[in-house]
């Protein structure tokens, strides 16, 4: 699917949902749990399960980036199932300290 | 995109915390979320454009501001001082306003056109006890989340612009989810009509921080809060610290051991307050966050390290960081320009332009003021050092232009101010046949001083040139401020004028 930075899509066979921080501007394989993501908008299929392999879970308020790091998720809503593009998993990014101005 | 999305994780990942705290009354984010729905309905059916506040800092504060966002219309704190014609002349930009206020502001409110008074314990009360209809919002990010009333130095107060997408990336930009400890704990003492006010809402919020509320500033309350609930961070500006640093006056240590992080801003820091500051509280990171009401708040921050590294410092140039103003956020650039709009190099002065996700610029019902580079001129003077330290100099419009030589206020103040009789100052320009304009200064002499306008003006031209010594001096017993601590230089040029020069 083609993400637009700012707008959420969910997981087919699991509660995972996500915000698109950062994107290429490309056609994209995103999948999670194994299964293509879907827009807010579509309904799963019923039945669907987690893939093992793809099981490993996201977690609320973490990103997930790709190795070229133009690709940037932000977990909104955690499940069972982790991300991917194709079948290349996405990793966690590492949390910087930010300072503290508020 | 929405701020409830940041509310939704926070009470789906930390829902038993508490979000918010005022005095002996808890709000835990799981309720939070709850009551927001419940206020959201309320404000759906009355059909309101706008919710507004006109009050000190309470749990209706949380409850509003989330409420709103839940039902699409856009959140304005008002300032609470504000008279009943001041008031109107706001309500006519936003009516119809589901008005949440003190009871009795409310009964005095009840017939005016345009605005549905509720009394904040009815508002929160209700809200406790209704749950949401629907888990449904609006996740449209140009969408506005929050109108603030800024007072410009010219003309009425305007209404800045932010929408959900300004401030929702600036706090994805700058807080990571949940990252707060369970015993942390914010002191929020600055008013909820004020920029930063609402940024660290929102910031504690994500960041899963306890939120302590002091309604009402004075330095004793300030330290009796912070030593009572464990504060580990807080925000103040500028004259909330020098008050505290004065009550503080003959004791060696603040006595505030667990508090970790003292975060200021929303006007000038002057150098010898921090200094006492740091000496006060040794064990505190301090960091200066300098923004605009026009950015969501911080653009640029000097960090608990630079301020350490320049107050170790012998190198001037490391030193003099202490009075700036830090480098920008990751997400932020910032450029110096000239009057002609052409970038200038380190060390040139010229206005702050700033450009990033965060910034709109844009007020109500006027067209924006960020450029088609999509750079915001910020209308305040400044430099940059040669590592990207921001020095600010004032606003552009208080520069004064003597015979063509621009010159800074700030800068002769910060000379006045070290002179040992004054207590505090302030240099505007005045109309001048000769020269276009001339350098004043009103003078608050310190308590048994009275010094001569000939000795402060000798004392000027010792440390500047001779041209910035203000030619016409006057003293006063104070000089004029508003709630949040900015000198309200408009006032201090009407003085001068009506006065005989």
């Amino acid at each position: 699917m083609k993400l637009k930075a700012g707008t959420r899509v969910k997981s087919a066979v699991c509660t995972t949902e996500v915000m698109v921080i950062q994107t290429p501007d490309a056609d994209l394989d995103l999948r999670c749990g194994g299964a293509p993501m879907l827009t807010m908008a579509e309904q799963p299929a019923a039945g669907g399960t987690v893939a093992a392999g793809a099981a490993g879970g996201t977690q609320i308020g973490k990103r997930y980036v790709n190795a070229e790091g133009n690709l940037e998720l932000l977990c909104i809503k955690p499940g069972k199932g982790s991300l991917a593009i194709g079948g290349a998993p996405l990793a966690l990014k590492e949390a910087k300290p930010l300072p503290a101005s508020d | 995109m929405n701020l409830m999305m940041l509310l939704e994780m926070a009470a789906s990942g930390f829902g038993e915390r508490v979000a918010v705290q005022h005095g002996e009354e808890r709000l835990r984010y799981a309720d939070l979320f709850a009551a927001a729905g419940a206020a959201a309905d309320r404000i759906a059916e009355s059909g309101a454009k706008h919710v507004a506040m006109l009050d000190v800092s309470t749990l209706a504060l949380p409850v509003a501001l989330f409420g709103a966002a839940w039902a699409g219309v856009p959140f304005v704190p008002l300032n609470y001082r504000l008279t009943g014609a001041e008031l109107d002349r706001l309500v006519q930009q936003i009516a119809p306003a589901y008005l949440v206020t003190d009871a009795a502001r409310a009964q005095e409110l009840g017939t005016r056109a345009g605005v549905l008074p509720v009394a904040r314990e009815s508002f929160v009360e209700s809200a406790r006890q209704g749950a949401p209809r629907s888990a449904e919002w609006g996740m449209d990010p140009d969408e506005i989340a929050i109108l603030l009333f800024t007072s410009g130095t010219t003309g009425p107060p305007k209404a800045a612009v932010l929408r959900h997408k300004h401030l929702v990336s600036y706090i994805l930009g700058s807080v990571e989810f949940g990252s707060a400890a369970e015993e942390d704990a914010a002191l929020v003492s600055v008013p909820p009509y004020h920029v930063a006010g609402m940024a660290a809402l929102a910031s504690s919020i994500y960041s899963g921080r306890r939120i302590v509320q002091l309604p009402s500033f004075s330095p004793e309350a300030w330290l009796d809060v912070a030593r009572r609930e464990n504060v580990t961070h807080a925000f103040v500006v500028p004259t909330m610290l020098a008050r505290i640093v004065e009550s503080l006056e003959g004791r060696g240590h603040a006595g505030l051991p667990r508090l970790r992080s003292l975060s200021y801003g929303g006007g000038k820091m002057p150098l010898p307050i921090i200094e006492r500051a740091m000496r006060l509280f040794p064990d505190t990171d301090f960091t200066n966050a300098y923004g605009l009401t026009e950015t969501s708040s911080t653009l640029t921050v000097l960090t608990p390290e630079d301020h350490r590294a320049a107050a170790a410092s012998d190198d001037p140039k490391v030193r003099r960081r202490l009075a700036s103003v830090g480098r920008p956020l990751p997400s932020v650039e910032i450029e110096v320009r000239d009057e002609e709009g052409r970038p200038v190099g380190p060390g040139e002065r010229g206005e702050i332009h700033v450009r990033g996700e965060q910034v709109s610029g844009e007020y109500l019902g006027k067209a924006s003021r960020v450029g088609a580079d999509l750079f915001f001129p910020t209308r305040d003077a400044g430099w940059l050092d040669e590592e990207g330290y921001v020095f600010l100099e004032g606003r552009i419009d208080d520069i004064i232009v003597r015979g063509g030589e621009n010159m800074s206020p700030g800068e002769i103040e910060d000379v006045l101010r070290e002179h040992p009789d004054v207590e505090d100052c302030a240099v505007v320009g005045v109309p001048d046949e000769e020269w276009g304009e001339a350098v004043a200064a009103v003078v608050v002499p310190k308590a048994g001083t009275a010094p001569t306008p000939e000795a402060l003006r000798e004392f000027v031209v010792s440390q500047l040139r001779s041209s910035r010594a203000p030619s016409r001096i006057e003293f006063r017993a104070e000089l004029p401020y508003n709630e949040t601590g900015k000198l309200l230089r408009r006032e201090v040029r009407a003085w001068l004028a009506e006065e005989p020069g």
